[in-house]
């Protein structure tokens, strides 16, 4: 249980910097994710906390100490790898309690505390297994779980639930963040699932090349995306981006505006030819191309009427909805 | 109706053929054993008149007593004592050596990484008939000479070892290692507690193979011991057969051959069981 600062930690593998300086500050017992696309840094800055990489400029602080030159497991920190690596000749139990062992807590002590972790995980039955006996979701679970005996003070998550299958993601979704809720540990949660980042978060970091584009409440974000890639990588499918020169305006800037926020309609604010439509049962995605190549996708409710394939429609949208970038792709 | 049979399909007349092709080359492999355990179980006077008997004789237990109790230079059982120290240390001693080195190659990074790895490769390319003479020298100057150091030490660094184990552990994911670290574990707790464990069917694997390497060493026994209570098996059976005038004891002779042959076969069978075990089980 406690705070986590980030004040302007860089990275640079030699001459290439990958990450350009990022701050955040993490209040005691909040779930923070942070999301980017793949190569955009996120898994180099969990690993500087973790201490799993040396920090090339800047502090990270947990609970107030300064970290930086700290052994991972001097930091009280426990992490949940996207690959969970379990120890495989080792059995859930030995798997779970070895970071006890080797901080030789006594015997009774480890035993309780596994067996409190395998409780609250539902592995019970499981504590002698090896890791190979044991199915997807389970395995997340140990992982969960040896991070949990430790009782740390941070728990970081590297993408924990990338090798898992959709609706086993769901569920764990859903657990993880129960789980943490019940803690009330302080979580640090890296993944490229813009659904992941939305539905678990107190707070997002949406990163971007070494960058930390915006730091915001998940629905602030989204509403209010500081930058054009913001705007394009949170919300699926993804923002409507057209050129002012495409709506007739003048200036460089480009619109952008949400599918959910598009209407088809007769004349409006511009035409397009529908391109295909994706039904997916409560709504339909309706693509459409503009006049000068640009996609749109619109989305439909499923009982709307939709446009066949090669008809022209028009295009419409409430101004209010509407979200201006500047050539360098931030807000104006 | 070709009637299927596990993978391959049955054909009436070529399964016979490959069957009995198989049966010939093992007939073939086998006939020298044969023919020599035969040899060891009838009377000298029986080898050296033709033709050569093609059923055992009743000297069995008398030929292999002699054998194992004093031989022709040394008794045999000594001699396979001899043979056993210097198979098992060498391979215990390779696999010990090869494992540390290639852990230190993929784990650690430190100045000259690369050359150590490839000075290690590079050994590879000189065995030990090639350095023989100055090895020869290093053990006399040590008094290394009739002693089992002698006899294991020489051969004990492994290239082909470390190279295995060193693409072995490249197959080790990396957050295994990260998690240890993260579970507090320093680099050699890591390595007897997770990395070993992980290898063990990969030892058990080069165990075999080291220890009939060991076993079959004969040129060097040959050169560094000249007390018969230090002679190996190998090396013994050639010190077994007669120059000059000498009547050489078959019946003994072939009865060493064989004994010679059992521990190598022992290790295959049962260390194959427990590698076999180990490949299926396939984890990481």
């Amino acid at each position: 249980m406690a705070t986590l600062t980030l004040d302007n930690v860089k990275k640079s593998f030699g001459k290439a910097d990958v990450i350009h300086g990022i701050s955040i500050d993490v209040a005691d017992g909040e779930f923070i994710v942070i999301v980017g696309p793949s190569g955009c840094g996120k898994s180099t800055l969990l690993r500087m906390v973790a201490g799993l990489e040396t920090v090339t400029s800047g502090d990270v602080q947990i609970g107030g100490r300064r970290v930086n030159d700290q052994e991972p497991m001097d930091r009280d920190i426990a992490m949940v790898f996207q690959n969970y690596a379990l120890y495989p000749h080792m059995s859930v139990f030995d798997n779970m309690a070895y970071g006890l062992k080797i901080a030789k807590t006594p015997r009774a002590d480890i035993e309780e505390r596994v067996a409190q972790a395998a409780r609250l995980l539902q592995l019970e039955a499981y504590l002698q297994r090896k890791p190979r006996e044991l199915s997807g979701g389970q395995r997340q679970r140990v992982a969960m779980g040896r991070a949990i005996v430790r009782k740390p003070a941070v728990f970081l998550f590297d993408e924990p639930l990338s090798n898992l299958d959709a609706k086993l993601r769901v569920q764990m979704r859903l657990e993880i963040k129960a789980l943490q809720r019940e803690l009330g540990v302080t979580a640090l949660y890296v993944t490229h699932d813009q659904v992941e980042a939305m539905t678990m978060a107190d707070r997002m970091v949406v990163m971007n090349d070494g960058i930390a584009d915006q730091v915001g409440a998940p629905l602030e974000v989204y509403a209010n995306p500081a930058t054009e890639f913001v705007a394009g990588f949170i919300g699926s499918p993804p923002t409507n981006f057209l050129s002012a020169e495409v709506l007739g305006r003048a200036g460089d800037a480009r619109i952008g505006v949400r599918p959910e926020h598009t209407r088809l309609s007769e004349g409006g604010n511009l035409t397009a030819r529908t391109v295909y439509s994706e039904a997916l049962g409560a709504e339909t995605l309706v693509h459409l191309k503009c006049a000068d190549g640009t996609q749109v996708t619109v989305r439909q409710d499923a009982a709307s009427t939709i446009p066949r394939e090669g008809a022209e429609v028009g295009l419409d949208w409430d101004t209010a909805n509407e979200m201006r970038f500047d050539s360098s792709g931030r807000r104006c | 109706m070709a009637e299927r049979n596990g993978m391959v399909e049955r054909r009436g007349a070529g399964l016979w053929l490959t069957h009995l092709g198989l049966i010939v080359g093992i007939a073939f492999i086998f006939f020298p054993i044969w023919l020599a355990f035969v040899a060891s179980t009838v009377e000298q006077q029986d080898i050296v008149r033709p033709p050569m008997p093609l059923l055992p004789g009743d000297q069995f237990f008398a030929n292999y007593a002699r054998a194992l109790t004093s031989g022709v230079n040394a008794p045999v059982s000594t001699m396979l004592l001899n043979s056993l120290v210097m198979a098992v240390g060498i391979a215990l001693g390779k696999i010990a050596i090869s494992l540390l080195s290639a852990f230190a190659i993929v784990y650690f990074r430190f100045p000259g990484r690369r050359l150590f790895f490839w000075l290690i490769f590079l050994t590879l390319m000189l065995p030990v008939e090639v350095r023989i003479v100055p090895t020869y020298e290093v053990i006399a100057n040590f008094g290394m000479l009739n002693s089992y150091q002698g006899l294991i030490l020489p051969l004990i660094a492994s290239a082909t070892a470390t190279f295995l184990f060193r693409q072995f552990f490249m197959t080790v994911p990396d957050e295994l290692a990260e998690a240890a670290r993260v579970d507090g574990a320093k680099p050699m707790r890591f390595f007897f507690d997770i990395l070993l464990p992980m290898s063990r069917t990969n030892i058990a694997a080069l165990f075999v193979i080291l220890f009939i390497y060991g076993w079959n060493q004969y040129l060097w026994p040959l050169l560094i011991t000249t007390d018969p209570e230090m002679n190996t098996i190998v090396m013994g059976i050639k010190q077994m057969f007669p120059s000059g005038d000498d009547i050489a004891d078959w019946p003994v002779i072939m009865a060493t051959s064989l004994l010679a042959m059992v521990p190598p076969v022992l290790v295959v069978v049962g260390m194959q069981r427990l590698f076999v075990r180990g490949l299926v089980e396939s984890e990481k």
